[in-house]
Formats: C-alpha cells, sequence, structure tokens
C-alpha cells in the first residue's frame, strides 16, 4: 500500500515538473497555482505513504527508497514553508525536478536496505533520520535558491527589457530564501550527526574515524559550517555562493555514496 | 521657412558618442554665439540633454554646412560621428521641434522634463540674441503645440518616468524597498525626482552630496536627508542601496576599486547605481563586479521601450496634432511672407491717395472741415474696395505654393520696389488677418 500512495503522489508532483519546465520560459498565473494544488495533494498522499511505512515498521525507513522518499517530502514541506512566507512558486523550478526524481526512485520498489538489525536503540536511529533528512532538504532548498540567485543577478545585469516579466522573485528575497534555509539546515544537520554518533556508541561501542561514512560525514559537516560561515561573516553571494552550496552537496551525496562501502552504515548484501 | 536641425539622440547615437557631444550649460551661450558665427547661420540656438545634442537653425540660402560645424566645433571625425546624424530641413525641422518639445521624440514618451528644457535652451540662445525672428517663432509655436498635446492627449498622463522605472528595477533586486537607503549624488532634478518616487515607495533614508555643498543641504532639508560634503562620498557612500548620479564631471566618478571598497564594507550586499548622467558618472567595469547593479541612461531606455507600447495610441492622436500644427505654422510664415507686399501695396496707394488730394484741393479752395471729412472717406473708401480683393486674394496664395509667383505679379503690377522691415518681434497671434494689422501699425510709425 505505501508504494501505492507514493506513485499517485509521484502523479501529482509530475504536474510540478511540468509547471518546473514551463516556468523557464514563461510566466503564467494560472499554472502555478494548478501546480502548487497539485503538489499540495502529491503531499497528503505523500505523507500517507510514510506513515504507513512508519506504522508497519519504523525501522523501514532506513531502507534507500524510503529514505529518498522522505528527502522528497521534507523538501516539499520546505517549499511549501517557503511560499507561506515569500508567496513565490519559483524555487520549485529546482525543487520539483529534485523532489519528482527521489520520488520517482523509491516509488519504483525494492532497494538496499540499511543493516540497522544490530541497533538497539530505535527511538534514536528514527531521530538520526528524520534530523539528518530535513538538513539534507535545507541544502537541497539553498542550492536550489543559490541557482535561481545565478540566474536572476544574470537577468538584472543583461538588462534586457524581458527581465521585467521574470518569473523569480527579487534578488534579495532569493538570498534570504537560501540563506535561512541553510542556517535552518545546519542544527539539523549537526544534531543529526550527534544522534548517529549516539547510534553508532550505543550499537557498536565505539566511533571509527576512519570509516570512510563518518570521515565524509565530518567533511560534509565542516563544509556545511564553513558555508555558513563565509556568508554569515563576509556575506558571500552569487557566484561564489553558488560555487560553495555546489560544493557542499558534492560532500553531501559523497557521504550517501558512503553507505555502499562503509563497515558500520552499509547497505545490507 | 529656411530652418535647418542636425543632432544626434538616444535612438541615432550611443551613449558614448553622445557623451562627447554634451555641452556643459555654462557653455551654451558660447556656443550659440559661434554658431551664428558660423557661415550661412542668421539664427541659431542649441539643446543638449543627456538624450539628445540638437543644432537648430536659421540659415540664410536653406544649406548651411551644420555637419561641417558638428566636425569643427567638437573635433571629431566626419566617419565616426555622421553615421549617428539625422538632418531635417525647413517643414520636417519645424515638426521634429514640435515632437521634441512634445516629448514624443524622447526616451520615454510624455515625460515632461524635455519641455523645460527646451525652453531653457532657448532662453539661453535668446539671452545672447542668437534667437530672434524665425527661431522665436518657431519655438513660441513649439511650446505652444506641446501644451495642446499634453492637454489633448493622455501621452503625458501615464508617463512611465525613469523615475518609476528605477524604483521597478529596484524592487527586483531589493523585493521590499521598505528600510533601503538612498544616496543622491549631484542635486539634479531628475535624481531628485527619482528619489521622490523611491520614498513614496518606503526607502528610508536619503542622503544628498554635492560639489556646492549648499545645494546638498537644500535637497537633503526637502527629505529630511543628510547632507554630505563631497570630499565624504567614498567614505559614506556604501550606507547607501540605491545611489542615483547625475553629476556634471567629464570623467566616471565611481570606479571598480570603489565598487570594491564598498562591497567589502557592506558585506558583499547589493548595490544599485542609477546613472542619468551624461557623460556617464560609473565606469562601465563597475558592473563586472558581482552586487553591483548599474543602469546608465540607455539601459533604463530599454527597461521603458516596453512600457512605451502601452502609449502609442495615445501617441498617434499626438501626431496628428502635431502633423496639422506644422501645416498651420508653414501657413502663417507664408502669410507673413506676403507681409510686407501687403504693406508696400497700401504705402504706395495711400501716397498716390494723398497726391491726388493734394492736387485737387489746390483747385478747389477752402474746404470746410465737413468737406475735408466727406473727401478722406471717399477716397480711402474707394481705396479699401479697390484693395480688398487683391490683399485677400494675397492671403490665401500665401496657404499654397504659388505664393511667390503671386507676390511677383502683384509687385510688378504695382511697381513696387522698397521693402518695408519684416516684423522681428514675437508675433503672438494665430490668424494671417491679425499678424497683418500689426506690421501694417509698427511699419508706419
Amino acid at each position: 500500500m505505501p508504494l501505492l500512495w507514493l506513485r499517485f503522489a509521484l502523479a501529482c508532483y509530475f504536474v510540478g515538473l511540468v509547471y518546473a519546465f514551463v516556468a523557464l520560459s514563461r510566466t503564467s498565473d494560472l499554472f502555478s497555482r494548478i501546480a502548487l494544488h497539485a503538489a499540495s495533494l502529491g503531499m497528503v498522499f505523500h505523507f500517507v505513504s510514510l506513515v504507513e511505512v512508519f506504522l508497519s515498521n519504523h525501522v523501514a525507513w532506513a531502507s534507500v527508497h524510503n529514505g529518498e522518499s522522505l528527502l522528497a517530502f521534507l523538501s516539499m514541506t520546505f517549499f511549501m514553508v517557503i511560499y507561506a512566507l515569500y508567496q513565490t512558486t519559483s524555487p520549485g523550478v529546482v525543487v520539483f525536478p529534485v523532489v519528482f526524481f527521489l520520488t520517482f526512485v523509491a516509488a519504483i520498489g525494492e532497494q538496499p536496505v540499511l543493516l540497522t538489525q544490530y541497533v538497539s536503540d530505535k527511538g534514536w536511529l528514527v531521530a538520526h533520520i528524520i534530523l539528518i533528512f530535513t538538513g539534507y532538504a535545507a541544502l537541497v532548498l539553498s542550492f536550489g535558491a543559490s541557482l535561481l540567485y545565478l540566474v536572476q543577478e544574470r537577468r538584472l545585469k543583461s538588462k534586457k527589457p524581458t527581465s521585467m516579466i521574470s518569473f523569480l522573485p527579487a534578488l534579495d528575497v532569493i538570498d534570504q530564501i537560501g540563506y535561512r534555509s541553510l542556517l535552518l539546515g545546519f542544527p539539523f544537520m549537526t544534531l543529526g550527526l550527534i544522534t548517529g554518533s549516539v547510534v553508532a556508541l550505543t550499537t557498536y561501542g565505539r566511533i571509527d574515524f576512519l570509516d570512510p561514512k563518518i570521515l565524509l560525514s565530518l567533511l560534509m559537516w565542516v563544509v556545511y559550517m564553513v558555508m555558513v560561515f563565509t556568508r554569515w561573516n563576509s556575506g558571500w553571494r552569487g557566484r561564489r555562493a553558488a560555487f560553495l552550496a555546489t560544493f557542499t552537496v558534492v560532500a553531501a551525496l559523497a557521504a550517501w555514496a558512503a553507505n555502499y562501502f562503509s563497515a558500520m552504515h552499509r547497505f545490507a548484501s | 521657412m529656411r530652418f535647418q536641425l542636425i543632432g544626434v539622440n538616444h535612438k541615432s547615437a550611443p551613449l558614448e558618442i553622445r557623451e562627447r557631444l554634451a555641452i556643459p550649460e555654462k557653455r551654451l551661450p558660447d556656443v550659440c554665439r559661434d554658431l551664428t558665427a558660423f557661415p550661412g547661420i542668421e539664427e541659431g540656438m542649441v539643446i543638449s540633454t543627456c538624450n539628445r545634442v540638437e543644432v537648430i537653425t536659421h540659415t540664410v540660402n536653406g544649406a548651411a554646412d551644420l555637419r561641417g560645424f558638428l566636425h569643427t566645433y567638437f573635433q571629431v571625425e566626419p566617419d565616426e560621428l555622421d553615421p549617428h546624424l539625422y538632418e531635417f530641413r525647413s517643414k520636417d525641422a519645424v515638426r521634429h521641434v514640435f515632437r521634441v518639445a512634445s516629448s514624443l521624440d524622447s526616451m520615454v514618451v510624455g515625460e515632461a522634463q524635455i519641455l523645460g528644457q527646451v525652453k531653457e535652451a532657448y532662453a539661453t540662445a535668446r539671452a545672447v540674441g542668437a534667437v530672434r525672428g524665425q527661431l522665436d517663432q518657431l519655438f513660441s509655436r513649439a511650446f505652444a503645440v506641446a501644451k495642446r498635446v499634453r492637454t489633448e492627449t493622455a501621452v503625458g498622463s501615464s508617463s512611465v518616468s525613469i523615475a518609476s522605472v528605477a524604483v521597478e528595477l529596484a524592487k527586483k533586486i531589493f523585493g521590499t524597498l521598505q528600510g533601503k537607503n538612498v544616496f543622491i549624488v549631484g542635486a539634479g532634478k531628475m535624481s531628485e525626482l527619482a528619489a521622490r518616487h523611491l520614498m513614496a515607495h518606503g526607502c528610508a533614508s536619503i542622503f544628498v552630496a554635492n560639489r556646492t555643498y549648499e545645494r546638498a543641504i537644500g535637497l537633503a532639508q526637502k527629505f529630511n536627508g543628510q547632507a554630505i560634503k563631497f570630499e565624504d562620498l567614498y567614505a559614506t557612500c556604501d550606507r547607501a542601496d540605491i545611489v542615483i548620479t547625475s553629476t556634471g564631471s567629464p570623467h566616471a566618478i565611481f570606479r571598480r576599486e570603489h565598487g570594491e571598497q564598498f562591497l567589502a564594507r557592506r558585506k558583499n550586499r547589493p548595490m544599485f547605481f542609477i546613472d542619468i548622467a551624461v557623460p556617464r558618472d560609473v565606469s562601465p567595469d563597475m558592473a563586472k563586479l558581482d552586487g553591483i547593479f548599474t543602469y546608465d541612461i540607455d539601459d533604463l531606455q530599454q527597461a521603458v521601450t516596453s512600457h512605451v507600447a502601452d502609449r502609442s495610441k495615445e501617441a498617434e492622436h499626438a501626431e496628428a496634432i502635431i502633423a496639422s500644427e506644422v501645416e498651420r505654422f508653414e501657413a502663417r510664415l507664408h502669410t507673413l511672407d506676403v507681409v510686407p507686399t501687403i504693406v508696400s501695396l497700401q504705402d504706395h496707394l495711400e501716397t498716390i491717395r494723398q497726391a491726388e488730394i493734394d492736387r485737387v484741393r489746390g483747385r478747389m479752395g477752402q474746404l470746410t472741415p465737413e468737406q475735408e471729412i466727406a473727401i478722406e472717406a471717399l477716397t480711402r473708401g474707394i481705396i479699401n474696395k479697390v484693395m480688398h480683393t487683391p490683399i485677400t486674394t494675397l492671403k490665401t496664395a500665401a496657404r499654397e505654393s504659388e505664393a511667390t509667383t503671386v507676390v511677383d505679379v502683384v509687385r510688378r503690377l504695382f511697381n513696387l520696389q522698397t521693402k518695408p522691415q519684416v516684423a522681428t518681434e514675437p508675433v503672438a497671434s494665430e490668424t494671417g488677418e491679425k499678424v497683418a494689422v500689426k506690421v501694417e501699425v509698427g511699419t508706419r510709425r
């Protein structure tokens, strides 16, 4: 059943995906409203799917496809929060394709499951998963915003009259979206790593800092922190901020990829 | 109608060319003097705004070498300048002047500022005696036409000014203008207007810097702002999010290194430079900095062109008004051409009449005052009756193309040799008849 709800959600997100492509070429208020409603409906299905998974066996969240599904849901939640705050659907241009892709992969079906049967304290595990994924979702948003910032900056600098009817919000608003997502994501990421360490400690009794997963996760956290710091300290924007955001996302992907060759945090074979 | 006009505007020439031709206000009188001293030019004036530099003249034979004047005056190579020049003669020149004064040729169609600028240029040229009879009439009419266009069409009412475009752009950068600071560099009318718009949209405070500190204080007081000494410009400018600059400086006053300093002090928060000065105050390489957005007068034009389409209908109406006004003006000028003939004709007949009365008086002896009056009335009546048709014909012919022929014929028939002086003072009346009367009175005195 959860998979069926997820596929319903996927269909709704597809509308959002189409919107993302259309919005690149022209602005349509009607269409952005349709996309918004479709996305909200998709989130309802998505939520039902996640709850069913949790009720059936909450550790199943540790499977790859449930993880992707959760990340997609959290990203959508962020998108909706931004919409509520700034009345703009434009981050959807980045968020919708990412969410659609994640949901699509998650909805295909069986995927590798993380080895969690040794984990004694399931509560910490659930907290770890939710926190980390919230951090990831914020990072996705921030990354999207930094790309949109570049686009808007280019439009304004090109001085073409068409830039007047751009679908993008004001440069400063995009900047705020990116910066606030980043600030919000950082504590989640930090707490996610701490809870992860707790899980590792209770399960293995120690933390192996040379394990690729832990090493890369720490690296990602450091990069994330550097990014927040430079942003706060020197107000980096535009190209430099986009490079940093890309770098952080790559670090996050590397940390995720470590699941394939970590001893402590790996997929079941 | 030996009007001749040459110039460049925002459509014909890029900013780089206009920058080189721009004439500072204080040099305008000299230019006007040089212009009238140029061979073949009777009267002349120069309009120099940020969007146009135009030389308007009344010439001796309608074929003065205005290009030559520009080349020598500005020391520019013909190859460089000529592709950007437009030139109008007689009727076309009149139409162009009317269009400029009515703000139909403006970057922002319908903006009111150009009329003021033209009036200033006219006053300057008039003060040095470069504008007398013909140009005087042309511009008096142009101002009336501008007023008519403004009152009879909606061209001016929905004007998208540079100022509101600047506000729109600022909103694209900052989202809301609440709490943003504005810095005015160079206390001009245009920057004041832009500042007013920005304040109306919620900008928090205003700084004004001007080379003459007193003017800065004056403008700052209008907005409850703060006047800044020009020397402190670079030290304080980073406090502003929006900088409106319109100084008469011949060189850029904001260069890349300044932009870098500002950004460092502002922690890279963006800055928006609205550069309405010609020559530009903000060096083009500033725009290469991340977080600095510069819009010069041409960029603003690009931004407003989309709005211009909305007013095309009203503009059409205005063009129709201008076309009819050009016809009227032309007809009036022709009427003026026949006025001297009418006057000499009247003088000629009056002389004959007086001579005949004197001759008859000798034969008739002493006359009673009643008889004097009767003879006077009789002779005048005959002359007026006889003259009525020829004068009407002359006036009608004046509006047609055969005016010169008719004038020639009348002059030959009555053997009119001397030309009475043509009226040189501005004639406020509209119809040919009233004008004729005025001139008549003037020459008899």
